[in-house]
Order: C-alpha cells, then sequence, then structure tokens
C-alpha cells in the first residue's frame, strides 16, 4: 500500500468533511444532491471564494489580511458608482481592479519596508476601504447597465439538465485554478511557501523577500477586489455598508481548506474546498428551515476548532524522529 | 466666564501630568490626547463645555470617558494578553455573550440583577478561560485559538437571546452604564475600580514581572522556573472577566442586549488601544495605564469627529491614517530612515529613542528565528 504523505493529511481530511456534509444532506433531504445545489452553491459563494483565493496567499506566507470584506463592498459601491456615471463597463472593472491591487501593495510596501505587524496595517486598510467606500456614496446604488442585465445572464453555461453554471461559478473556478497554478507551478510561488516556512532561512537561500511579501499583498488586493467585481455580478448593485465580516469567512475557508496560519503549510484547492463546506453548511440549514441562521456560525466555529486541533497533532507527529 | 476658569484648571493640571510623566514611554500617548484636546479647545465650539443638571456633569469630555469605558475595560485584558505575546480577538463576542446572558437571566428567567450580573460575568471567565485552555493547555497560536470563539461565540449568544433583541428596564442593570455616582457616570468608576485591582495585581505582586517574561521568551522564563502556561491561561481568563464586565456597560448602554452587534469590532478598538498605548504586539514590556490612556485616545478621536458632524461612515478613515501614523512611529526603521533624510531632526530623534528600553526594537525585529 502506499504510504500517504503527512503533508497531504489535511487536504484529505477537508475532503472528507466536505463529502461527509453532502452525503448527510442528501439522506436528508431528497433534493440536496442535484446539480443545481452544486452550481448554485458555486455561484452564490463565489465573491467570497475568490477573495479567499487571494486570502490564501497571504496566510501561505505568514501573513493575514483582514481588508477583505470592506475591498469587496469598496469595489463594488465604486463600479456602481463609475456605472451610473456612465462609465463603460469593462473600463470601471479595471479602475476597480488596478484600484484595489495598488491597495494592497501599498500595505504590503508599509508592512516589508517598515516592519509592522500585518495584522494592524490590515486593520488599517479595513477601517479606511470600509470609510472610502461611504465617501464614494453613502447609500446602495442599483446596476441597471445593459452589459449587467443583458449579457451576463447568456454567458452562464447548461451544465445539467435544469442546473445553468453562472458566470459568477466560472470567476470563481478561474481564480482557483490561476491560484493553484500560481501557487504550486511558478517561482513566486514556491518563494511565497519558503518565507512562510520561515523567512530567516529563506532569506538566506537568496530569495528576494520584499519582493515576493509586497507582490502577495498585491496580488490578495487583486483577487479582493475581483471578488468585489464578481459581487456586483452576483448583487446587481453595490452597497459600501455590505460584506461585513466577510474576512472572517475568507480566513475560515482558507483554514478548514488545510492551510496553517502559521504559514508555509496549504494549498489552494483546500480553499475551494472551505468555501464549499461553508456553502454546503448554509445550504442545510436553508433546507432544514427550522435551524436558526446563528447555527451556522457555531458549526463553522466547532469546524475550525477540529480543524485547527488536528493540524496541531500532525505537525506535534512530523516533528518527532520516526 | 466660568467656562474659561475651569478650562485653564483643566490646562494646567493637565500640563502638569504631562510634564511629569515626560521621561517616560506613556508621555507620547499622554501627549497625543494633549495635542487632539487643544484642538478641540480652539476649533471645536462647545467640545469643553460642560454643564451640572439636576446633580450630574454633561460636556463632552464627561462623555468621552462614559463611552471610552467599554473600551477601556477591554484594554486592560487586552494589554495583559498582548504582553504574553498572544492577542484576544474573541472580546467582542464575549461581550455579546455576557450581555445576552445578563438580559436573559433578568427578563426571560426573571432572576435578580445581581445573580444575572454574577452568572454572566462566570460564563464571560469561561469563555476566557476556554481561550487560556486552547492557547496554554493545546499549544494553538493565540490569533486562531480565539478566532474560534470569535466566530463562534456570537452565534452562542443568538442562541441565548433566541434571536430577539431583549429589552430591560431592571434598576440595576440601567444603573450600570447610565447611573451617576459623586455626579460623574457610574462607568468611570467601575473603570478606576478594575485598573486599580489590575494594577495591584501585576505591580505589587510578581505576576507582572512573570507576564512580561513570557512575552519576552516563554522558553527561557520556563527554565527560570516560571510556570508560563499558568501565567497565559490567567491573562486569557482575566480577558475574558473585563470582556463580561464591558458587555455588561455595553447592554446596560442602550438597555437591551442585541446578539449581533454588542462589541462588534471593538476587539479591533481594544487593540489599537493597547498598542496607542505603546505595548508592542510582539509581547513583553507593557504598559497598563498607556492602554488606557490610548482608549480614551480612540474616544476623544471618535467624539471629536461627531462633534465636528463627521458622519460616523466615514470616521474610520481617520482612525485608520492615525493607526499608520502610530505604528510607523513606533517602528524603529521608519524614525531612521526619517533621521537619515533629516539629519538636524535626527538629532533630537536619537536622543527620544534611547529612552525607550533596548529590548522594545529588539522584540520588533523579524530576524529572531521561529521557534
Amino acid at each position: 500500500m502506499m504510504r500517504l504523505n503527512p503533508k497531504y493529511i489535511p487536504l484529505l481530511a477537508t475532503a472528507v468533511v466536505l463529502l461527509a456534509v453532502f452525503f448527510t444532506g442528501s439522506l436528508l433531504y431528497p433534493n440536496f444532491g442535484t446539480p443545481r445545489v452544486i452550481v448554485n452553491l458555486l455561484g452564490d459563494n463565489a465573491f467570497v471564494g475568490v477573495a479567499a483565493v487571494g486570502e490564501s496567499f497571504v496566510i501561505l506566507s505568514g501573513g493575514i489580511d483582514l481588508s477583505v470584506g470592506s475591498m469587496v463592498a469598496f469595489v463594488g459601491i465604486l463600479i456602481a458608482r463609475l456605472l451610473q456615471a456612465g462609465c463603460d463597463p469593462f473600463l470601471a472593472m479595471g479602475i476597480a481592479v488596478c484600484i484595489g491591487t495598488a491597495a494592497g501593495a501599498v500595505m504590503g510596501c508599509l508592512i516589508q519596508f517598515f516592519e509592522m505587524p500585518p495584522f494592524l496595517v490590515t486593520l488599517a486598510g479595513l477601517f479606511c476601504l470600509r470609510g472610502l467606500g461611504f465617501v464614494i456614496r453613502p447609500e446602495s446604488i442599483g446596476i441597471d447597465h445593459p452589459f449587467y442585465a443583458e449579457v451576463l445572464p447568456q454567458l452562464s453555461i447548461l451544465v445539467a439538465p435544469k442546473a445553468v453554471l453562472p458566470f459568477t461559478a466560472m470567476c470563481f473556478l478561474g481564480s482557483v485554478v490561476i491560484g493553484s497554478f500560481v501557487a504550486g507551478f511558478t517561482r513566486f510561488g514556491r518563494y511565497v511557501y519558503a518565507i512562510g516556512s520561515n523567512e530567516n532561512s529563506a532569506r538566506l537561500m537568496g530569495v528576494p523577500i520584499a519582493r515576493t511579501k509586497i507582490t502577495t499583498y498585491a496580488l490578495a488586493g487583486f483577487f479582493s477586489a475581483f471578488g468585489g467585481v464578481v459581487s456586483t455580478f452576483y448583487m446587481q448593485s453595490g452597497n459600501p455598508a455590505s460584506f461585513v465580516g466577510l474576512e472572517l469567512d475568507a480566513i475560515a475557508a482558507v483554514v478548514i481548506g488545510g492551510t496553517q496560519l502559521t504559514g508555509g503549510v496549504g494549498y489552494v484547492p483546500g480553499t475551494l474546498m472551505g468555501i464549499l463546506i461553508l456553502g454546503l453548511i448554509q445550504t442545510i440549514i436553508t433546507f432544514n428551515g427550522t435551524l436558526n441562521s446563528w447555527w451556522t456560525k457555531i458549526v463553522i466555529g466547532g469546524l475550525l476548532l477540529v480543524f485547527i486541533v488536528l493540524q496541531k497533532l500532525i505537525s506535534r507527529r512530523a516533528a518527532q524522529p520516526v | 466666564m466660568i467656562d474659561w476658569v475651569s478650562d485653564l484648571f483643566f490646562w494646567i493640571v493637565f500640563g502638569a501630568i504631562l510634564f511629569s510623566l515626560r521621561r517616560q514611554r506613556i508621555f507620547w500617548t499622554v501627549g497625543a490626547l494633549a495635542l487632539l484636546l487643544l484642538f478641540n479647545q480652539f476649533f471645536t465650539p462647545g467640545f469643553f463645555h460642560i454643564q451640572l443638571l439636576d446633580g450630574h456633569f454633561y460636556g463632552s469630555r464627561i462623555d468621552v470617558l462614559n463611552q471610552g469605558a467599554k473600551v477601556m475595560l477591554l484594554s486592560l485584558g487586552m494589554v495583559l494578553v498582548i504582553a504574553t505575546g498572544g492577542v484576544d480577538l474573541s472580546v467582542g463576542a464575549v461581550m455579546a455573550i455576557s450581555a445576552a446572558v445578563s438580559s436573559r437571566m433578568l427578563v426571560t428567567e426573571h432572576q435578580p440583577a445581581g445573580l444575572a450580573i454574577a452568572i454572566a460575568l462566570v460564563i464571560s471567565v469561561l469563555a476566557g478561560a476556554w481561550n487560556g485552555l486552547l492557547v496554554a493547555g493545546v499549544g494553538i497560536q493565540p490569533i486562531i485559538a480565539t478566532l474560534v470563539l470569535m466566530v463562534a461565540g456570537r452565534g452562542v449568544a443568538q442562541l441565548v437571546t433566541e434571536g430577539q433583541i431583549i429589552n430591560f428596564l431592571d434598576p440595576t442593570m440601567v444603573y450600570l452604564g447610565n447611573g451617576h455616582l459623586f455626579a460623574l457616570p457610574f462607568t468611570l468608576t467601575l473603570v478606576l475600580v478594575m485598573l486599580m485591582l489590575t494594577l495591584f495585581l501585576v505591580r505589587r505582586t510578581a505576576l507582572g514581572l512573570f507576564i512580561e517574561s513570557v512575552g519576552d521568551n516563554d522558553e527561557a522564563s520556563r527554565y527560570s522556573g516560571i510556570n508560563a502556561k499558568r501565567v497565559k491561561f490567567f491573562v486569557y481568563t482575566f480577558s475574558g472577566l473585563c470582556a463580561g464586565l464591558a458587555g455588561l456597560v455595553a447592554c446596560s448602554n442602550i438597555k437591551s442586549a442585541d446578539a449581533n452587534n454588542i462589541g462588534l469590532y471593538l476587539e479591533l478598538d481594544a487593540i489599537l488601544a493597547v498598542v496607542v498605548g505603546g505595548t508592542a504586539l510582539q509581547g513583553g514590556r507593557f504598559y497598563l495605564v498607556g492602554a488606557v490612556v490610548g482608549a480614551l485616545f480612540i474616544q476623544t478621536l471618535t467624539t471629536t469627529l461627531y462633534a465636528r458632524n463627521v458622519s460616523s461612515d466615514i470616521s474610520p478613515v481617520p482612525k485608520a491614517l492615525v493607526i499608520i501614523a502610530v505604528c510607523l512611529f513606533e517602528s524603529e526603521l521608519f524614525r531612521g530612515r526619517v533621521a537619515q533624510v533629516f539629519r538636524s531632526l535626527g538629532r533630537i530623534l536619537k536622543p527620544l529613542s534611547s529612552r525607550i528600553p533596548q529590548k522594545f526594537f529588539a522584540a520588533a525585529r523579524h530576524d529572531a528565528p521561529k521557534p
């Protein structure tokens, strides 16, 4: 029998939990295990998922990004405002993503050049972007541009009878594929893992720390901003007060996906599974109808605990000489 | 006329305090607060106005003390946690739990207010102990260990209130956040008592030394005979108690328990207060009074913005800029670069930085190998 590499155990555990949750749902409710539920799951959680891909990189590098929720809301209201002013939708999305990437890069520079804790810098980013969203427009703006009303619905694909894969889901899956490729198969990805494992030895190995770290935060800003773009596809509006606490969902998904918050260990596809687990729990609670929404938080907290303790056990076992 | 005299008296006292602190780390925090107040003295009309109504003082400065009580209470627990090199993200959620439990005991279970408060505090202490167990017992990174309760805690609070906003009119509970003692808000007395208690615990017993040594290097403190695990367990439990008290004040302020919104984002304010107060996030040396002054600084900033008609939605932006400015000035590298650019300024900055313990910078460096 092939021996399982211990580094894949958290990922495998996530997959087992995902299947267990899915089959529990399917056994409990007759219409649960249909393709339609699965495509909706991907579509409804797309913007969190896209942002969580960026968060994975930051966490892999040993940092943390708290500005995700504010960034998604900020980009949403920015795009809605630009469209209201008669801007071309692609130009608006381009501007929004550029601003998001630049904001991430600025946070990365502060963290790298002044050795400030990522926690505080991205906390400042959280406050700043949330406030700037309100500066643009303090209330929700609906989007009625023809691109959103007419072109977007046609971009969805019929994958199975009665199951239409929405465009948001495709953006999500695309982000996961790109993120997995960058993390696993590029030099930059290896650098991120190296810095997350041990920044000191990475520096001694000749890894360009400053460039990699700033790029990591810029990349997280890019994915968060892209998550904001996807959120406008999904909500058809922009609201500066929305998505409070989204960063917690993103961080939870990354951790449940088997990535260690200490950095250096984890895989981007795990984040996809983490998002699906969070989404499935919500779907089960919706299907049940009698359970209240607060159970979602309690179950997510419990799952977080299980995964953290599991990782602790694995790393403790790996540290012991065999 | 009376206002003019009282302002002068205020500034003389404040100036004397500032002068007496000139050689201490906390000088910078109090100085920042003084600058903010000085700005208000000249540019925010009515900010310094204080009047006596029904035997109680009212005014913007009193509001700052009253509204800042929650973050001041939280920062007392948070500063000890941060001193051990950890962080407690769950205080906001624990506040919600404490508010939910006390209101439920009071309204749904018809218990007397004293019992309701006691049970809420016991449960908050248990919540803190749970964090302590995860951090000290299981050995999980503090930021993750407390994240669990931060996510699940609000759900538990909603479970307790059954998703309702519980309103109460019990005089004892309402007094906690709205009452007056010695013509000043009762919350001020509560904060002072807790501050004295904490100061006694950490400065009159060896506990403070243990906490700083664990924050500096928990491995070394363990070898020198300090039970690092027990110290860590204590600080998280204490933080739970502080959060429970803050939760009671918060729900008493609005005479209802809203599990969704009580304490939302206050963990961030508390961490900010500790950092503004001069304690580094890496742990080690901590400044208890500094954290309380930091909390006052944040509340003064918020009240200033409201007094100047800045929308509460936009007020996070200046707050963010202040965080960045404070952190930049605590960064040795930043001061070094500024000193490089302005040599003359460097001459002023250099003697200042030598006043701060050298360890403060040593801990800020990332060169130290990870354990």
